[in-house]
């Protein structure tokens, strides 16, 4: 019996053909906005400057963990955390562990690799989102690897907020975030109102691609 | 099976790590049933090699027989020193040459015996019992069975202390934290020794040093679930000693434990990941070495219209609440402490904007939106609030107040 004759026995049997070289996906889960899934195990970059949406898209991913009675832990580099916000988005602060390392991120950084090896969340957030690139840049790739190995093969989620990538080759997903418009209401102060936000999150890494549009309301 | 324990120390607290059954015979002489312990020592000589084990650990120094009744023990106890265990059937003749005195006869009746010449417990063991019986009466008799080491009786058990707190005073003043951990250590297993056998845990550690100066350092801590983790108790304790040392050398260390029944739960097969709670206060212990105190925990809203207003609960220990509706909504990132600005009005509004690592001019803006509480306390505020767009591409949420112009934070 020839290959092809046993391939195709073997496929019929299987009741199809088999991509051998075919990795399985990894397990996912939602982050509150249609489109966006992040992988289990895997670490999350969240990228952009200043008012693009990132935090908000932080906020969903948080009130969507919290939905799934996960356990959160927050790494808050510069303590920006707002908890009003994250309340009206739908958090659940009850399930969040906060840790507020007042404009260090060394302190940072060695609270997130303290909390991640200790394990038992669900979903890890390091905001370095107003630390300056220069300070988040002398974060070395071996503390990116650490970070990425010690949630690998656990079914946490490591996600970063920050202004540019910084885990290049250690992040599984990467979302960049960019505002399209404010939404303004009212033609002159003090009737006008700041309504709230387009942004888009696209992914720029992996082999997956994706950006959606999400539109965020002030509160 | 019972022993007993003759000498000086804590002779009790050991006893009753090894059975509930404990009887204080009399000034230095416990009796406790050992019966059963066989399954956890094996023979009778390696469960008396584990109590005098022990015994050496807490620095307990006493002589320690086995025997199949509580008396023959007793009697052994008093009269060898050492570690003994009597054969079962054989207790007689092992308890022979013992004097008559350790059976503690009354005053009339060893001058009885004296007068006759029997001096031993063999002399008395030899004598026919109906002879006692018509001479001696009841008393003689049961002398006779004791020094025969045939006597059975129940051993009448003392109670159970409802604290449990041990101390210790090391040889001199402990000034550096290493070797205060290792007396720590002692004080802690002995403690958590003493729960497991009572099938209990404890929820608090309380921590009272007596230093050289006459002073006193208190530490309390409190673990989120019952435990009996000595080592994760000590580590919590050595952290916490390192973020609050003691002022001066320890020369006294008083540990005292909050006993509680352990936490009975069996997690679901579904149900959602969770820290392990006595690893994670170990892990907030040492985030807080980093980070410092009061800073790591969960945010808890407080009930007012202050801006910011919100105080940091201990994580797990906040009321669950229902799940909020969860919506997409536009979140501030907060300047803590807010940045101090300089703003250019043009035409009564904000028209350029100047704070640390922030510059531009307004490109739109709403507001402004005047809040103001708290006027009946000694901490009042009010101010006008503004939400701006800068050209430096990011929306801003600057206010004014009395003080001066900040920027609260950026929408993002």
């Amino acid at each position: 019996m020839g290959a092809a004759a046993l391939r195709e026995q073997f496929d019929s049997f299987l009741g199809g053909p088999l991509d051998w070289r075919a990795r399985p996906l990894p397990d996912t889960v939602p982050s509150g906005i249609a489109e966006i899934l992040l992988p289990r195990g895997g670490l999350v970059e969240i990228v952009g400057p200043a008012s693009s949406g990132r935090t908000s898209l932080l906020l969903s991913i948080l009130a969507a963990a919290g939905a799934r009675q996960e356990a959160c832990a927050l790494v808050d580099a510069e303590d920006a955390f707002d908890p009003g916000s994250a309340a009206a988005a739908g958090v659940r602060l009850e399930r969040l562990l906060w840790v507020r390392c007042g404009h260090n991120a060394e302190h940072a950084l060695k609270a997130a690799d303290l909390l991640i090896q200790g394990g038992g969340f669900g979903l890890a957030i390091l905001d370095l989102g107003d630390t300056p690139p220069a300070t988040a840049r002398r974060i070395s790739l071996t503390s990116w690897f650490r970070l990425r190995r010690a949630v690998e093969h656990t079914p946490a989620v490591l996600v970063t907020v920050a202004r540019q990538s910084l885990a290049s080759a250690c992040a599984s997903l990467v979302l960049e975030c960019g505002r399209e418009c404010a939404a303004w209401s009212g033609a002159a102060p003090p009737s006008r109102l700041l309504r709230g936000m387009r942004a888009r999150a696209t992914s720029t890494h992996g082999s997956r691609t994706c950006s959606p549009v999400f539109t965020v309301a002030a509160l | 099976m019972f022993a007993c324990l003759h000498g000086s120390g804590a002779l009790t607290a050991l006893a009753l790590e090894f059975s509930p059954v404990v009887e204080a015979t009399g000034a230095g002489t416990v009796a406790f049933d050992v019966s059963g312990l066989d399954r956890l020592f094996g023979h009778p000589q390696d469960l008396a090699a584990a109590i005098a084990r022990r015994a050496a650990e807490v620095q307990v120094k006493a002589n320690l027989s086995l025997a199949d009744n509580p008396d023959a023990a007793i009697c052994a106890a008093r009269g060898f020193s050492g570690v003994h265990v009597i054969p079962r059937g054989d207790e007689g003749k092992f308890l022979g040459e013992l004097p008559l005195d350790l059976l503690r006869p009354s005053a009339e009746l060893r001058d009885t015996l004296e007068r006759w010449g029997i001096r031993r417990f063999r002399d008395l063991a030899a004598l026919a019992p109906l002879g006692i019986a018509e001479r001696l009466g009841p008393e003689g008799l049961r002398l006779r069975e004791r020094a025969r080491g045939e006597a059975e009786r129940k051993l009448v058990p003392v109670e159970e202390p409802a604290r449990f707190e041990d101390a210790i005073e090391p040889e001199y003043p402990v000034d550096l934290l290493c070797p205060l951990e290792f007396l720590l250590a002692r004080l802690l297993n002995g403690l958590a020794t003493r729960l497991a056998t009572r099938g209990l845990a404890t929820d608090e550690l309380r921590l009272r040093l007596g230093l050289e100066t006459g002073a006193t350092h208190e530490r309390t801590l409190r673990l989120p679930v019952p435990s009996l983790d000595s080592k994760a108790m000590l580590k919590l304790m050595r952290l916490d000693l390192e973020a609050h040392p003691p002022p001066a050398p320890v020369v006294h260390v008083w540990l005292g434990t909050r006993p509680v029944h352990p936490r009975a739960a069996q997690g679901g097969l579904y149900a959602p990941m969770a820290p392990e709670p006595v690893k994670l206060e170990l892990t907030l212990a040492r985030i807080r070495m980093v980070v410092g105190d009061g800073r790591v925990g969960t945010p808890e809203l407080l009930d007012t219209h202050r801006p910011d207003a919100f105080r940091m609960t201990e994580f797990g220990a906040a009321r669950k609440a229902a799940q909020p509706p969860i919506q997409a909504r536009l979140a501030l990132r907060r300047f803590r402490p807010p940045r101090r600005a300089r703003v250019e009005i043009a035409s009564g509004k904000p028209g350029f904007v100047t704070a640390e690592g922030i510059r531009g001019r307004v490109l739109d803006l709403a507001g402004p939106w005047r809040t103001s509480g708290d006027w009946w306390t000694a901490e009042p505020w009010s101010r006008d609030e503004w939400d701006i767009a800068l050209s430096d591409g990011a929306l801003y949420r600057i206010y004014c107040e009395p003080k001066g112009w900040f920027v609260e934070g950026n929408y993002d």
